[in-house]
């Protein structure tokens, strides 16, 4: 298929893994210090399971999954606002479908749905404008979700609704931001990563100047990375390139489609309807400053949150639930006391478990389940053992 | 009473109403005229003729054909009724015969039960009833007794059709999930997705340019002609919802092997993938309507293949996969980039009411 088979040539991937091997021998790097790279987008994290690339890196690289993927890291209080707002009478609640199975305290959408909720799947927040100007006598609350990646569309949406003088639409803001979150995995003490495959299509939004600061101030390589297997292959590629000539610096290898400067028009928008939030909870990571956006004043017969009141209640992850430790690289998804055992796809405890996107997710449906649990035993046992 | 009265009572159903109404359930007349004029004339065969409670057939026939009488039912809910290719009816029918069929039996007879929401088209139910008898003559199985109910608005979606069909096994043939051995070959009749995307597609929330037609057959003759070649063939399943990837976990967690999958074998149209790369769909889950799954001994193969090739409904038959010893009750898929992974079964749905 044009345009995508280019860009899964296994003839490439050989060359390119074998480019690898030269330069992680001549980095020195051994089994027993493997080096992190972080992927932070959830979208790379899946690319990397699908197409089976991390068995086929050398064993002194270790691809740390990260935060970027907004499902995932939705708080559970979020969700329960959600059930809230579409369990109002007179609502019609519209998600993307893969929010739907987000477990919230009590009941996910999904759930939600089957209690007599009128909550519907859409492909475009545009969708929710039609179903609006169908059901006048409804108000139509988009759940608006996602990174710098989304918000265009949801801010041109808002603006189109006001310009149509449509009344009975408004959004649940949930969309939230990179730039901080990846200042707060730097600023972790316990973090490791030696560098970044920063999201493509994030930065296709905001362009590659609002990264300088990881290369600047932390003094760690970036690589703005494209989503075809191929694509995270030369990222890689280009990370070890950087470490081995001891550089810094702000790459771009996704040029085809993100330019330096960003999308000029997209960020207008994005910037006219959103302000940013103070803090925003994740889930695993807790309280961000900066992290979140919320609709300016001038907008707010769009906000649900305005319109409305929701319960915004802060609901902590089970104890037991390592994801913190897990998105900053500190230990593997199946390392984690509950992998796959009280956490699984089917009733996830955690955020990484939620969305096929979700590291722990990933793993669990296309890692080797058994021999990973083995690991973890072995794992186990060898701590006992040291401490005893 | 008088010859005209008697004339008008006696007079054999038509069905003139343009929309389905709850009298059409009530069990009078109305009722009788539908069941006449739509489904009778429609599905017309000697045993359903006899308009009795129950359809009854000759034992004899039966134990001429085989050692084993088979049964199975399904529920057909499909949403939207008509597709490219198909509609709920021909579902209907070749769901049910195919259920029969992999487990190596010669579909007979199906019953069919209709549960209609209040409202729907008579010419609709018409069109579907015709779609059952065309569909039903390709597998050469007949519909011999039937239900009708008509149900409230809302309290069901246009239309839901059930049916259940008993065939024949013959002598000798023993296909079980348990039975796939490492050296095995696993083969498959065609493209894989066609009815998924095809529905997808029909319900026009995506506006594709292309048009997917679903790939709903009858398998009964093209398994009989696999048997022909290959009467010992392991382990043989239709593809349905979930795809072949749930099919293969059932293959390699009922016989405790690993199958390891050709991603580069598997025969996917270029529709289908470029659908599947927009929304984020994996072809290997996707819903198939006329897809059997077969593990043959690798010495049979070949020919196996060969056959299927030359029959109507395998064309585009392929190797996709071997069954190896570890790690046991495992999918894996060698991906066409050069990596491996693990193939799962599917959690939660990627596709709601596909059949």
């Amino acid at each position: 298929m044009k345009y995508v088979d280019e860009f899964r040539d296994p003839d490439k991937a050989k060359m390119l893994i074998s480019e690898i091997i030269a330069i992680t021998e001549s980095l020195e790097i051994t089994e027993k210090h493997p080096l992190q790279l972080m992927e932070f987008c959830g979208g790379h994290t899946h690319t990397i399971f699908r197409y089976g690339i991390e068995q086929m890196l050398p064993k002194s690289i270790e691809l740390v999954h990260g935060p970027g993927c907004p499902v995932c890291v939705l708080p559970m209080g979020r969700v329960d606002d959600c059930v809230a707002l579409a369990e109002r009478p007179n609502v019609i609640f519209t998600t993307f479908g893969d929010a739907m199975r987000v477990p919230g305290s009590k009941k996910s959408l999904l759930q939600a749905k089957a209690d007599g909720a009128d909550i519907r799947m859409v492909y475009s927040p545009l969708d929710c404008l039609e179903l609006a100007k169908k059901n006048p006598d409804k108000e139509v609350i988009f759940f608006a979700l996602g990174f710098e990646t989304t918000m265009p569309s949801t801010a041109l949406t808002v603006l189109q609704a006001e310009q149509e003088g449509i009344k009975n639409f408004s959004l649940f803001c949930n969309h939230i931001t990179t730039v901080p979150t990846i200042k707060a995995i730097l600023d972790s003490p316990d973090m490791k990563i030696d560098g970044f495959l920063a999201p493509g299509h994030v930065c296709m939004v905001v362009g590659e100047r609002p990264f300088d600061f990881v290369a600047d101030n932390y003094n760690k390589p970036l690589v703005v990375t494209g989503f075809e297997p191929l694509d995270i292959l030369q990222s890689i590629w280009m990370l070890l390139k950087q470490l081995d000539e001891k550089r810094n610096d702000v790459e771009n290898q996704y040029a085809r489609i993100v330019p330096a400067e960003g999308n000029a028009p997209g960020m207008d928008a994005l910037s006219k309807v959103f302000e940013l939030r103070e803090f925003f909870e994740w889930r695993g990571l807790g309280s961000i400053d900066h992290s979140g956006v919320q609709m300016r004043k001038e907008y707010a017969g769009f906000d649900a949150e305005q319109k409305f009141s929701v319960p915004n209640l802060q609901i902590a992850d089970p104890k037991s639930c390592q994801c913190g430790e897990v998105l900053k690289g500190v230990i593997r998804p199946w390392e984690c006391k509950v992998f796959g055992t009280q956490c699984n796809p089917e009733t996830p405890m955690g955020a990484l478990m939620v969305s096929t996107e979700g590291a722990c997710a990933a793993y669990y449906n296309f890692g080797n389940l058994d021999e990973l649990l083995g690991k973890r035993e072995k794992k186990a046992k060898q701590q006992k053992v040291a401490s005893a | 009473m008088s010859s005209v009265v008697a004339n008008i009572r006696q007079r054999s159903g038509k069905c003139r109403a343009e929309t389905i109404t709850m009298a059409h359930g009530s069990g009078g007349k109305a009722m009788r005229d539908l069941i006449d004029d739509v489904f009778v004339t429609a599905f017309d065969n000697e045993e359903l003729n006899k308009l009795e409670d129950q359809a009854r057939f000759d034992l004899s026939a039966l134990t001429n054909k085989g050692d084993l009488l088979a049964m199975t039912t399904d529920s057909y809910v499909v949403d939207p009724l008509f597709f490219p290719g198909g509609d709920i009816g021909k579902l209907a029918i070749t769901g049910t015969v195919n259920d029969l069929a992999v487990g190596g039996a010669i579909p007979l007879y199906l019953t069919c039960a209709m549960i209609i929401e209040e409202g729907m088209l008579v010419d609709d139910l018409r069109r579907i009833a015709q779609s059952m008898r065309k569909t039903a003559d390709e597998a050469g199985v007949k519909i011999v007794t039937g239900d009708t109910k008509v149900v409230p608005r809302g309290a069901a979606d246009k239309l839901f059709i059930n049916t259940a069909g008993i065939g024949v096994i013959a002598a000798g043939i023993n296909i079980g999930t348990h039975r796939a051995q490492p050296g095995d070959v696993v083969l498959i009749n065609g493209y894989v997705g066609d009815h998924g995307a095809a529905i997808v597609d029909a319900r026009g929330e995506m506006a594709l340019e292309n048009t997917i037609e679903t790939d709903c057959q009858p398998l009964n003759s093209l398994i009989q002609t696999m048997l022909e070649v290959c009467p010992d063939i392991h382990c043989m399943r239709d593809a349905t919802r979930g795809g072949i990837a749930t099919v293969l976990n059932e293959f390699a967690q009922g016989s405790n092997t690993c199958i390891r999958l050709d991603e580069n074998a598997m025969p996917i149209r270029n529709e289908v993938r470029g659908m599947c790369e927009i929304l984020g769909l994996d072809p290997l889950y996707l819903a198939n309507e006329g897809k059997v799954v077969a593990i043959v001994p690798a010495d049979a193969a070949e020919k196996t293949l060969a056959a299927m090739r030359e029959h109507p409904a395998g064309l585009d038959s392929a190797i996709i996969a071997e069954v190896t010893d570890t790690p046991e009750a495992t999918v894996i898929l060698s991906t066409s980039f050069g990596g491996e992974r693990i193939v799962d079964m599917l959690v939660g749905e990627q596709l709601p009411r596909i059949c």
